[in-house]
């Protein structure tokens, strides 16, 4: 059967059909590939085959040549690249023709599998005549070629690094991208080609960015295009006018003005796709003042690589009016739909950031609007000045709040009971919610709560959790705020009331339909807060509540042959509960005298998690898994008992790559087991170490659960002591490389720099953990070669000087835990590494107690270690 | 081309609740780990070893017949025959030993200094020399929310709280509250004051396995951080003080001997800057005094006089032999079989004895002695016999004590390294 018809099958309605053609295709790749991908875009680049088929060619080409699985990515790289340089260029022909195409389905495939070719060829320095090809007759094209073309520069501008493309091609596209953009260009199609396309190339501009003129006309351009006739040119100018904010932001001193003009002009009469990115170019700037101010620190003579211009400052009497009026522009029913995004929650939302960044500068521009408004007989006026209360709530002082919030306090009460209108009451009552966030808590000197208000707010609360499910989850919300403030606090007001509490929480979890705006989330969460903020004197309540809740959980267990649908809820109950056994159990067991309370429940539960486990096939519950490292911590030696039956979910849940967070968890409730049960462990061991080292060795195991993989190496040989000498000759050879690569890690960004501490943090605890694990056996010895390469590390990360304080934490402890261990075979090594006696001196002077605390340890230990 | 990215509504809260769940889930979990990281680190370190040259085991009588017993003279007499065993305990445990049992234990905790019979060499470069505060040597424990003060014979002195690290029952964020701390002081009647003289634990730290050097660098960097220097108040009965530490060069001896301390001195201590806390005798620890520093110079018997001759109090071995302290043992004479059937001693008693001074003869520079006078019991309140180095202490003290012009010799300045010491005459 010839390629077309199997494209097509592929796309047929029968299912059958439709899966033979996709095993065709399948097994026609396996066996002869040059062949399978030359079919492909001769298919692609032929005008006579039909759209459909040369669209699916395209596609598939373009599956062959890229993954999401970083794996897969990596392996269809090298395929690609060991392909015979004739058929790439074969291919690589076929889909530059295709450019050119009347169809513009082919046109725009052709666009992104080109791309794709590019991302791996340019930075292999491969098809260096790319981008010239393109760029080299653009101006003699004709529109639909020119448009295909400017397509592909954007969409390879996405696909490669700046890093692989020479400055001479950037200017090249850069200047055609412009033009393309620019008024004169004739056609609409080009010009909105264009400007996508220098969305993409913005973060390429970075040279031409510094250099007035040039950047002056690429402004220029993009301002202009706002003003285009065609919509999508305006939206699509406007997302490129956002990403210059936050890429160019110390750029835009001078257009500043024109750019408020235009946003605003937008925001109030254009069409809303548009007005909403106007917005967000405000928003955007907030972010990176915000940013920037956090980083001042409070000290405005600090160093910070960007300065702030105070644009939002600035702009703050002509801004905030005009965010003020998009908040009466609200859709009916917004609060019902959980993805509404319109022009008032947009202004809403850029007004709390505005807020966040000037502090109590906006105050008295938003007071006049809410006293004006909140009154009045139209809902969309009352929940406007609701809302933008609400939204100034973070950001200015205390001081500037209180007096207001002290005023408004029981309007807003008496509005949450008695307001006519669904969307008010939603405001209001996450505007308590925001009051309770940020006016009350013991970090503050005084709190808008008082033991005389608390408990008319109680009252309200609980009575508006009665109300529709969005306005009983705001106030769920508000009570969970209100919970929160109380937390470290022995005489919470609450405690009067905590039973009545509870029990309008499980109401709520009860309602037919709690199923809506996440109602039964919010009150479990809330309930969380509840249970976590109660007292000595509140543990009775919260020891009662614990069988009610497995009890629900039971139910969950009993219910039979689920629809797909149900047993999707049912996972998402069972989530929430488990959620919430974790938190009653972990209070419970953090005090001598409730623990007990708890242990007489441990097997019930341990049976409800396991059969939780039981429920789904492959993967672990996390929330389960979370709850059983708190059941753990709670029991101690006793979980030994549950060790067997749990066991098989514990190593299905280290072997979880695909759900990293549940891998995660698990690997943390190893080492919570190895606290609680330690040498009982030991038989498990060999089962957990295997898959523990296997996962550290997967490059497809998420990079964000290797560092705790370490650290809870070290739990185990804490735990298991000099039986750890098996697993030395494998475990140690990993350390090091690992040690290595993170002190090479050249960290170019932050995000970098953060991981390689992680990575240090986790390799140094496995080592703290391993030396003591084998301090004052006989086989301590057997570390001893391994010192050298433990003092180097440190000696590294003293001399790269970029670790954070817990690194530095960590590492000193390693130098005491050499000694304290190893005695005179570490401290003679040690003597001659400079960098460690400097480094214990610079932890021994560190103003963090924590680093200084573990570093006279160290001291203490080598000075014994040397007197020896 | 990539969509941006979609803003969250302020109206929806971007902070999950099973997002809090995890992060509370590490936190505890990294607490713990630090915990269980910071248990193994003082673990050996905080175990202290009661050696013995008996291995026997210790029985311990009933409870009931011990307590009543510790008190009768009877049972004192077994204090110290009844040697404990190579046992381990660490101060927490053996805070909660009670009664005789405790007294024992305690009565063995004290490093001992020798009594300085000759100078050692390399005093200025090896050695550590301060004024001893005059009054009773003891142990001091904070631990369990109360700080205990015990004599070198076990006995309580002081039951009291304190700033020490969880040394009273305050709401103190120092630290966890099994944490405890072990200081050896004296205590200073005229001012009430606790002297440290040596730091064997801080905060669950042992400093056993430490030099003099580091321990007293710690004592000094610690001690005053802990607010247990500050005067008396309802959490702290009794101030604590570090005394002026020197190093034994001319000015440092002539400062610790001259220079007038807060407190009376009962003479001066010297301690070797690399010697680790001892428990016992130690020749690396040593006193010496003379009349100018000092008000008890020659020896004083149990009515508080200097008695016209020298008087000595020895332990009671099995066969009758006389013994010192020491360990091993030294010999100064023995008892006759018919006395001690008379006297119904039994070994492990210490007893007391004149010297007459015409019977003492310093052999090889060992001191030996021709008769020995019995006079009573010794004092039930002490623990141990007296030590060589004493008795030889006391006995040149009576005829040609070392004096401070010989100490300061022996330490001459700018002496260059390993050149040997000669004779050079002071002051002459």
């Amino acid at each position: 059967m010839e390629v077309t018809q199997i494209l097509l099958n592929a796309q047929a309605v029968d299912a059958a059909v439709r899966k033979h053609a996709e095993e065709s295709l399948k097994q026609f790749e396996e066996q002869n590939l040059p062949v399978f991908l030359l079919s492909l875009s001769n298919e692609l680049a032929n005008h006579e085959k039909p759209v459909d088929s040369r669209k699916l060619a395209g596609l598939i080409l373009k599956n062959a040549l890229d993954s999401k699985e970083q794996l897969r990515k990596t392996e269809l790289v090298q395929r690609w690249l060991s392909l015979d340089v004739s058929v790439k260029s074969q291919v690589k022909s076929c889909l530059l023709q295709t450019l050119s195409s009347p169809v513009p389905d082919a046109r725009s495939t052709a666009s992104q599998v080109i791309a794709k070719i590019a991302g791996i060829e340019l930075p292999q320095k491969q098809w260096p005549e790319l981008i010239t090809s393109l760029l080299s007759n653009i101006h003699q094209l004709q529109p639909h070629v020119k448009q295909a073309t400017l397509e592909t520069l954007g969409y390879i501008c996405e696909e490669v690094s700046p890093q692989v493309v020479d400055q001479d091609q950037v200017n090249k596209i850069l200047t055609a991208v412009v033009q393309g953009m620019n008024a004169s260009e004739g056609s609409a199609d080009v010009r909105l080609a264009a400007t996508r396309a220098l969305y993409n190339a913005l973060g390429f501009s970075q040279t031409n960015f510094s250099n007035d003129m040039e950047r002056d006309y690429i402004m220029r351009v993009v301002c202009e295009a706002t003003l285009s006739p065609d919509v999508k040119i305006r939206q699509a100018a406007f997302e490129c006018l956002v990403a210059i904010s936050s890429t160019y932001y110390d750029k835009l001193a001078s257009y500043m003005q024109d750019i408020f003009n235009i946003t605003s002009k937008a925001v109030r009469e254009d069409e809303e796709p548009v007005g909403l990115q106007a917005i967000e170019f405000w928003s955007s700037i907030c972010d990176e003042e915000i940013d920037i101010l956090d980083e001042y620190g409070g000290d405005f003579t600090a160093d910070s690589d960007v300065p702030c211009y105070y644009f939002i400052k600035q702009a703050l009497p002509a801004l905030v009016p005009m965010l003020l009026e998009t908040l009466l522009k609200q859709e009916e029913d917004q609060d019902q739909d959980e993805g509404a995004w319109n022009l008032a929650m947009a202004g809403g939302t850029c007004l709390g950031l505005v807020a966040r960044t000037v502090g109590d500068d906006i105050v008295p521009l938003v007071m006049p609007f809410i006293q004006e408004n909140i009154t009045k007989p139209e809902w969309r006026q009352r929940e406007a000045a609701t809302y933008a209360f609400g939204s100034i709530l973070e950001g200015p002082s205390p001081d500037k709040l209180i007096p207001v919030v002290n005023v408004a306090l029981n309007f807003m009460l008496t509005a949450l009971m008695k307001d006519p209108n669904n969307h008010v009451k939603d405001t209001t009552a996450w505007t308590l919610g925001r009051i309770f966030e940020f006016l009350h808590g013991s970090t503050l000197e005084t709190s808008v709560i008082t033991n005389e208000n608390c408990q008319q707010i109680l009252t309200v609360l609980l009575q508006s959790m009665k109300d529709v499910p969005n306005v009983a989850e705001k106030a769920c919300g508000a009570l969970y705020f209100l919970a929160q403030g109380y937390e470290d606090s022995p005489g919470s007001p609450l405690s009067p009331y905590f039973q009545d509490i509870i029990q309008s929480l499980l109401n709520v979890t009860h309602r037919d339909d709690a199923g809506e705006s996440r109602l039964r989330t919010a009150a479990y969460e809330t309930l969380n807060e509840v249970v976590r903020t109660s007292t000595d004197e509140t543990a009775p309540v919260v020891t009662q509540l614990l069988p009610v809740i497995m009890l629900e959980l039971h139910q969950t267990l009993e219910t039979q042959k689920l629809s797909s649908d149900d047993r999707e809820k049912q996972n998402e109950l069972q989530g929430l509960l488990c959620g919430c056994l974790q938190v009653i159990i972990q209070k419970l067991g953090a005090s001598e005298t409730t623990k007990y309370a708890f242990m007489q429940y441990a097997d019930q539960i341990m049976e409800l998690f396991l059969r939780v486990f039981a429920c789904r096939n492959a993967t672990v519950h996390e929330e389960a898994m979370l709850a059983i490292g708190a059941v753990a911590y709670a029991v101690g030696g006793n979980f030994l008992k549950y060790m067997q039956g749990f066991y098989p979910y514990l190593e299905m849940g280290l072997q979880n790559f695909q759900e990293y967070q549940v891998c995660a968890i698990t690997v943390g409730v190893v080492g919570d087991l190895c606290r609680a049960l330690e040498e009982k462990i030991l038989p498990y061991c060999d089962g957990i170490m295997t898959q523990l080292l296997k996962n550290l060795s997967s490059s497809q195991l998420h990079r964000s659960v290797k560092p705790p993989i370490f650290s809870c190496l070290g739990d185990i040989a804490l735990a298991i002591g000099e039986n750890f000498e098996k697993y030395l000759i494998y475990s140690m050879p990993m350390l090091q490389s690992a040690a290595e690569l993170s002190s090479h890690a050249v960290a170019t960004d932050n995000e970098m720099l953060d991981y390689a501490n992680q990575l240090r943090n986790g390799i140094l605890e496995a080592y703290s953990g391993i030396l003591q694990g084998f301090k004052n056996c006989p086989k301590a010895q057997l570390l001893v070669p391994y010192v050298p390469h433990i003092l180097q590390f440190l000696d590294k990360l003293y001399n790269e000087k970029d670790m954070d304080d817990a690194v530095m934490k960590t590492a000193v402890g390693v130098l005491g835990d050499l000694a304290d261990t190893l005695g005179t075979h570490a401290s003679t090594l040690m003597n001659q590494s400079v960098a460690s006696i400097e480094f214990l001196e610079e932890c021994l002077s560190s103003d963090d107690p924590s680093i200084k605390e573990s570093a006279e340890w160290a001291k203490m230990a080598i000075s014994r270690a040397v007197s020896v | 081309m990539p969509q941006p990215e979609v803003r969250r509504s302020i109206k929806r809260s971007a902070v999950s609740d099973q997002q809090r769940r995890r992060e509370l889930a590490l936190l505890r979990q990294t607490q713990q780990r630090s915990d269980s990281q910071n248990r193994a680190r003082r673990l050996a370190s905080s175990v202290f070893t009661l050696s013995s040259s008996s291995s026997s085991d210790l029985i311990l009588p009933d409870k009931g017949i011990l307590t009543r017993a510790a008190d009768s003279e009877e049972h004192e007499a077994h204090l110290d025959e009844s040697v404990a065993p190579a046992r381990e305990l660490n101060v927490v445990q053996a805070s909660k030993l009670k009664g005789r049992e405790a007294r024992q234990w305690f009565a063995r905790q004290l490093m001992l200094p020798e009594w300085m019979i000759d100078i050692p060499p390399k005093l200025d470069r090896d050695w550590y020399v301060f004024a001893r505060p005059a009054g009773n040597r003891c142990f001091v424990v904070s631990s369990n929310g109360t700080t205990i003060s015990r004599l070198r014979n076990g006995s309580v002195l002081h039951h009291f709280p304190s700033s020490l690290p969880n040394g009273s029952r305050t709401r103190d964020s120092s630290g966890p509250a099994s944490s405890y701390c072990v200081l050896d002081c004296i205590f200073h009647e005229p001012d009430q004051t606790y002297y440290v003289i040596d730091m064997v634990c801080w905060r669950d730290y042992s400093l056993y396995d430490c030099t003099a050097e580091f321990r007293f660098f710690w004592l000094n960097s610690k001690l005053a951080e802990s607010g247990a220097c500050n005067s008396p108040s309802t959490y702290h009965r009794y101030r604590f003080s570090v005394v002026p530490i020197y190093d034994c060069n001319q000015a440092g001896l002539h400062a610790a001997y001259s220079t007038s301390m807060p407190y009376t001195k009962d003479g001066l201590l010297f301690f070797n800057k690399h010697a680790h806390y001892q428990t016992g005798n130690t020749p690396l620890a040593l006193v010496w005094k003379d009349n100018f520093c000092s008000q008890y110079f020659l020896d004083t018997d149990s009515q508080g006089l200097v008695p016209t001759q020298q008087q000595v109090v020895l332990e009671m071995q099995e066969d009758g032999k006389l013994t010192t302290s020491d360990d091993p043992p030294v010999e100064f004479g023995s008892l006759e079989v018919d006395f001690i059937q008379k006297s119904e001693f039994r070994a492990g008693n210490l007893l007391r004895f004149a010297i007459k001074d015409e019977s003492v003869r310093v052999v090889d520079g060992k001191l030996e002695i021709g008769d020995l006078q019995f006079i009573s019991k010794s004092n039930r309140a002490r623990a141990f016999a007296d030590s060589y180095s004493k008795v030889f202490f006391q006995y040149a003290a009576r005829h040609s004590p070392l004096k401070i012009e010989d100490i300061a010799a022996s330490i001459l300045p700018n002496l260059p390294d390993d050149s040997p010491i000669v004779d050079v005459e002071m002051g002459s």
